[in-house]
């Protein structure tokens, strides 16, 4: 599966950024530099959705005491982190020449930083526990504890008067052209496959590092290397 | 020492929820009296910090009366944060906090208690201390009380916010530098409020808003952090 999701999210972003780039057209008042919203729109959703994603399997794993859960949420951590960096990124990228400052204090991007502190804190309690069983509890409970923030970044552009824009696409209608939003929505579905594909990778990993001790595991892994070499 | 061996076991006879709670409350506040050098360290640690920001970025009054409720209440927030190493880890080394979690009675009240008693020998010197370190800034009279008033609704939020992640880095190495990087992003709410009501009032508005979320947070702290710390501390206890 994993070279499927690889392959079909590289062939989107390869896509996606051709439409974003050289399809979609000019924006009247931001000029080219509107451009960056191709990345930093599904990155900034995806770190939101990514960190209730992974507070869900947090929370299924604390509940029903299952095991993969807890992995997926370790796994989906550094990607979300990753997404949460590139969002904060991208929009002083393009707050330098709109907003004329690469940071503002503003409630929407104060809230994704405490995100990704979020997300750093998530993996640096993981980290430093050394009982595997114990660090996926202790840093479920912390995920879910955090989860309190996502609403609180959605929904602070409308709470608060902030100088970020609201949002233009919603169900009832968009005020964007049609190019602008088809390359939208192929930037989003490419991030989202990079993030399956990364996840199941690093899950991947993570099952033969927690089960290397295991009969399955070493026949694989003799299998796999000529030497019969051990992880 | 004596004291905990001592009470340690006679927790789980047969006390009412109240009577324990009131028991841990005078049991950490007396353990907290016998070694008064911590509960002064996080203070004079507090005064520190509020006198580095006048020498820090010199002395023009005008500056100072406006960045003052912020630096009181950042310097409070760390402050706090230096002392919740202690909420639950002498009891963790000499294994009351075994005991503790085997009470018939609720753990959630008997964290409760802990933080409580950890708000006043920690969180309450604090709001003592600030008044006096406000007008070292030459804040007015109003905004002086109005920063007692938050301080007093802020910081025993701090402690039962800070009380998960001490439960949480419970023995861990490095856990006091992981309990701020867990506990500060969390805390952001109380600082931006707190704050918020004090410059309010230095700047002729009204307070209220800040103050009635202030409130709520209190409120919801109270009800949801005992027991979040609880389970807490049975999943590092296990």
């Amino acid at each position: 599966m994993i070279p499927w999701f690889a392959a079909s999210s590289a062939l989107l972003f390869i896509l996606g950024l051709y439409m974003g780039f050289f399809v979609a057209p000019t924006d009247v008042q931001q000029s080219e530099a509107y451009r960056i919203m191709f990345i930093h729109v599904p990155v900034s959703i995806l770190s939101m959705l990514i960190y209730l994603i992974m507070a869900g399997y947090a929370a299924l794993g604390l509940i029903f005491n299952t095991r993969l859960s807890a992995m997926m949420a370790n796994a989906l951590a550094p990607t979300g982190a990753l997404f949460a960096f590139l969002s904060l990124w991208t929009g002083a990228l393009w707050g330098k020449p709109m907003w004329g400052a690469w940071w503002v204090w503003d409630a929407r991007l104060t809230s994704e930083l405490i995100l990704l502190f979020l997300y750093l804190g998530f993996i640096a309690l993981h980290a430093s526990i050394d009982d595997p069983r114990r660090a996926d509890r202790a840093s479920a409970l912390l995920a879910i504890i955090g989860s309190v923030n996502v609403p609180i970044i959605y929904f602070s552009v409308q709470w608060w008067n902030t100088l970020h824009q609201g949002a233009t696409i919603k169900l009832t209608g968009t005020s964007m052209h049609v190019a602008m939003q088809q390359s939208l929505l192929v930037m989003f579905l490419a991030c989202w496959l990079y993030v399956i594909t990364m996840a199941l990778l690093r899950v991947r990993s993570i099952i033969l590092e927690r089960e290397r001790n295991n009969q399955w595991v070493m026949e694989l892994t003799e299998t796999l290397s000529p030497r019969g070499m051990k992880l | 020492m004596n004291q905990k061996s001592v009470e340690g076991p006679s927790l789980a006879g047969g006390l009412s929820l109240t009577g324990l709670f009131v028991l841990i409350i005078r049991r950490d506040l007396v353990l907290a009296m016998r070694r008064r050098a911590d509960v002064l360290t996080t203070l004079i640690f507090f005064v520190i910090v509020v006198t580095l920001f006048p020498l820090g970025v010199g002395p023009e009054l005008n500056m100072l009366r406006t960045m003052a409720p912020g630096t009181l209440w950042v310097a409070a927030l760390l402050a706090s944060m230096l002392s919740l190493g202690r909420l639950f880890s002498a009891d963790y080394l000499d294994g009351t906090l075994e005991q503790m979690l085997l009470v018939p009675q609720s753990l959630s009240a008997l964290v409760l208690g802990k933080m409580i008693a950890h708000w006043m020998a920690s969180g309450l010197p604090l709001v003592l201390m600030a008044p006096v370190l406000g007008l070292q800034f030459d804040m007015p009279a109003e905004a002086l009380w109005m920063l007692i008033l938050t301080l007093l609704l802020g910081t025993p939020i701090l402690s039962m916010i800070g009380a998960i992640g001490a439960a949480l880095t419970l023995g861990l190495r490095g856990g006091g530098v992981l309990v701020s990087l867990l506990v500060l992003p969390l805390c952001i709410p109380v600082l931006v409020f707190g704050a918020g009501a004090v410059e309010a009032i230095t700047s002729g508005m009204s307070a209220a808003a800040h103050l009635s979320l202030l409130g709520a947070l209190l409120l919801l702290a109270l009800v949801f952090t005992p027991w979040v710390t609880a389970m807490a501390l049975r999943i590092s206890m296990e």
